[in-house]
């Protein structure tokens, strides 16, 4: 039904842009991953395998991937327990009240994620709004001072971000669950728990995969929590690269984790597409 | 036969309960945020005391902060039109075009949506010092305008897939070209889906900063001025910005449901972006 012309309009344009301002960059990102740096700090374009045995060699560099992937990874529990009940109660019972409910979910997205990530700061702090009021109410005489600077803190926080982005795909999959399947299935005897357990629950798994992937891949590139949150424990692999594009200066190494980062994300996104075509009923 | 059939109550707690715990937890730094941005004592500090509107004052004449915010203006306007400039063919395309490297295509722009920032910045930082750019505002307009392409297509496209076809063929049989049918009856139904899509990139483009961060030249935006802030020291008066541009915020996503709901009667803006971002 359309011109030549018309589809090379539509086409072109996001083709090219693309072309250079994406698939351009990736294709950097690996080539500098196999160049270094010489010592008068100048990037050669020499090909070698240096920058990958050194990851490997040093233990620093799978160690604070595999701490992240373990944060990425409570981050995600937690969003999942957080926001899957949260999805289920406003689609299932909140009736009227669904729209507003809703929205409430959506409106911190808006506040900006670095504004909330200072926010918990001033909340965990040794003189923040926590210990103070834990002092005040006579339940702690010295602030705790494990609340800030630590794991806790940057899981705590991603928590805090990533669970609407873990709860909205959930939502979206179990409203689009025809809710005569859902009557059937009580109408032919089962228990609300059958129901969900038989019924709601497998339908709502691409849901669930959605949100686990948004969550985790997110907070798995993160950077900006753990610095200001982590402390030298709380440490994710991101910081590392930050810190070898600026004061390190070795971009080739940075390179080399941001593509390995890269490609643990694409490998990710593709075993959850697989996994969701299994789990969707239509 | 109503009768016979038993039906389970639903009147177990846990559930709201569970659902208020998580609304609590989602607007507790929020209201922390706000409730500070008034206290005299600094931030921190229970109960508040001394509530005051000096940060506001201090806020009014901190010129750095106005730059930035104009500079953050400027940056998400000018990203908005280069993501729609390019998102709207772009949906066109995934829509009703065949062209080899469709599938490649699609995954590439819709990749962003997806991808930590720190990657998508990184990587267009060293394809600017290969071709020699030196980073400023526009560098920033840049990246913020190719990771939102994202958004623009996924709410277009999302629009097409509703779109009666047989209006375009109607209007091509009645003797308009491609160009007239495009002007006069694509985009007037895409109207809702385009807007919803500039509001989102506008929002998105003013909060970000893991790409911003990298590609930062002299000039700030306003979350790279508010974190160079943050390691300087924790002032209210980053609350008192912070609560204007929320209440701003706040003003937008209002309105743009209420047209929405008015237009359309259905919202869901975010959700359907999160599902076309796992390319269903």
């Amino acid at each position: 039904m359309f011109s030549r012309a018309y589809r090379a309009a539509i086409t072109l344009p996001p083709l090219l842009w693309v072309a250079l301002f994406l698939l351009t960059p990736y294709l950097l990102m690996f080539c500098f991953s196999f160049w270094s740096v010489s010592p008068s700090q100048e990037i050669v374009h020499q090909w070698n395998f240096n920058n990958y045995r050194e990851l490997a060699a040093k233990g620093v560099y799978p160690e604070t991937l595999f701490r992240s992937m373990w944060i990425a990874a409570r981050v995600t529990v937690f969003s999942l327990l957080l926001g899957y009940p949260l999805a289920y109660y406003l689609s299932f019972r909140a009736g009227a009240r669904k729209e507003l409910f809703y929205q409430l979910v959506i409106i911190p997205l808006w506040v900006s994620y670095l504004v909330r990530a200072y926010a918990w700061k001033t909340i965990l702090g040794s003189d923040g709004v926590l210990n103070t009021l834990l002092q005040y109410v006579h339940l702690t005489r010295h602030p705790l001072d494990f609340l800030l600077y630590s794991p806790f803190a940057v899981v705590l926080t991603l928590t805090h971000i990533y669970t609407p982005f873990a709860f909205l795909p959930i939502y979206a999959a179990l409203e689009h669950i025809p809710r005569n399947l859902v009557e059937a299935s009580h109408d032919l005897g089962a228990s609300p728990f059958q129901t969900f357990w038989r019924v709601i629950f497998p339908l709502s798994i691409p849901g669930v995969l959605a949100g686990a992937t948004f969550a985790f891949v997110l907070s798995l590139g993160d950077f900006l929590a753990p610095l200001l949150l982590g402390g030298p424990s709380g440490i994710m692999i991101s910081n590392i690269v930050v810190s070898l594009f600026g004061a390190a200066y070795n971009w080739p190494l940075g390179a080399a984790i941001s593509l390995c980062m890269l490609l643990l994300v694409i490998a990710l996104l593709f075993l959850t597409e697989r996994l969701e075509k299994k789990w969707s009923f239509s | 036969m109503e009768f016979l059939v038993k039906r389970p109550s639903d009147t177990s707690l846990w559930l709201p309960l569970h659902a208020a715990a998580v609304f609590a937890f989602l607007y507790l730094p929020i209201a922390v945020l706000v409730l500070y941005s008034f206290n005299g004592q600094g931030v921190g500090g229970f109960p508040p005391r001394n509530l005051t509107l000096d940060w506001y004052r201090t806020l009014a004449g901190d010129s750095a902060i106005w730059d930035s915010v104009f500079n953050s203006l400027m940056v998400a306007i000018a990203a908005m039109a280069i993501s729609l400039a390019l998102g709207i063919p772009a949906a066109l395309a995934l829509d009703r075009a065949k062209f080899p490297g469709k599938a490649l295509f699609r995954r590439l722009v819709l990749l962003p949506l997806i991808l930590p920032g720190i990657i998508t910045g990184l990587s267009l930082l060293m394809l600017f010092r290969e071709a020699s750019v030196k980073l400023s505002l526009l560098t920033i307009i840049l990246g913020h305008g190719t990771a939102l392409i994202s958004v623009a297509a996924t709410e277009v496209f999302a629009g097409l897939q509703k779109l009666d076809r047989a209006q375009e063929e109607a209007s091509l049989d009645l003797g308009a070209n491609y160009w007239q049918t495009f002007w006069r009856v694509t985009m007037p139904n895409l109207k809702l889906p385009i807007i919803g899509a500039a509001l989102l990139i506008f929002t998105l483009s003013m909060d970000e900063i893991a790409v911003s961060f990298f590609l930062i030249g002299r000039d700030n935006t306003l979350p790279l001025e508010i974190w160079g802030r943050l390691r300087r020291g924790i002032t209210p008066e980053i609350n008192a910005i912070s609560t204007i541009i929320f209440f701003f915020s706040l003003a937008a996503i209002v309105t743009w449901y209420r047209l929405r709901v008015r237009a359309e009667g259905q919202p869901g803006i975010a959700a359907e972006l999160v599902e076309a971002g796992q390319g269903k």
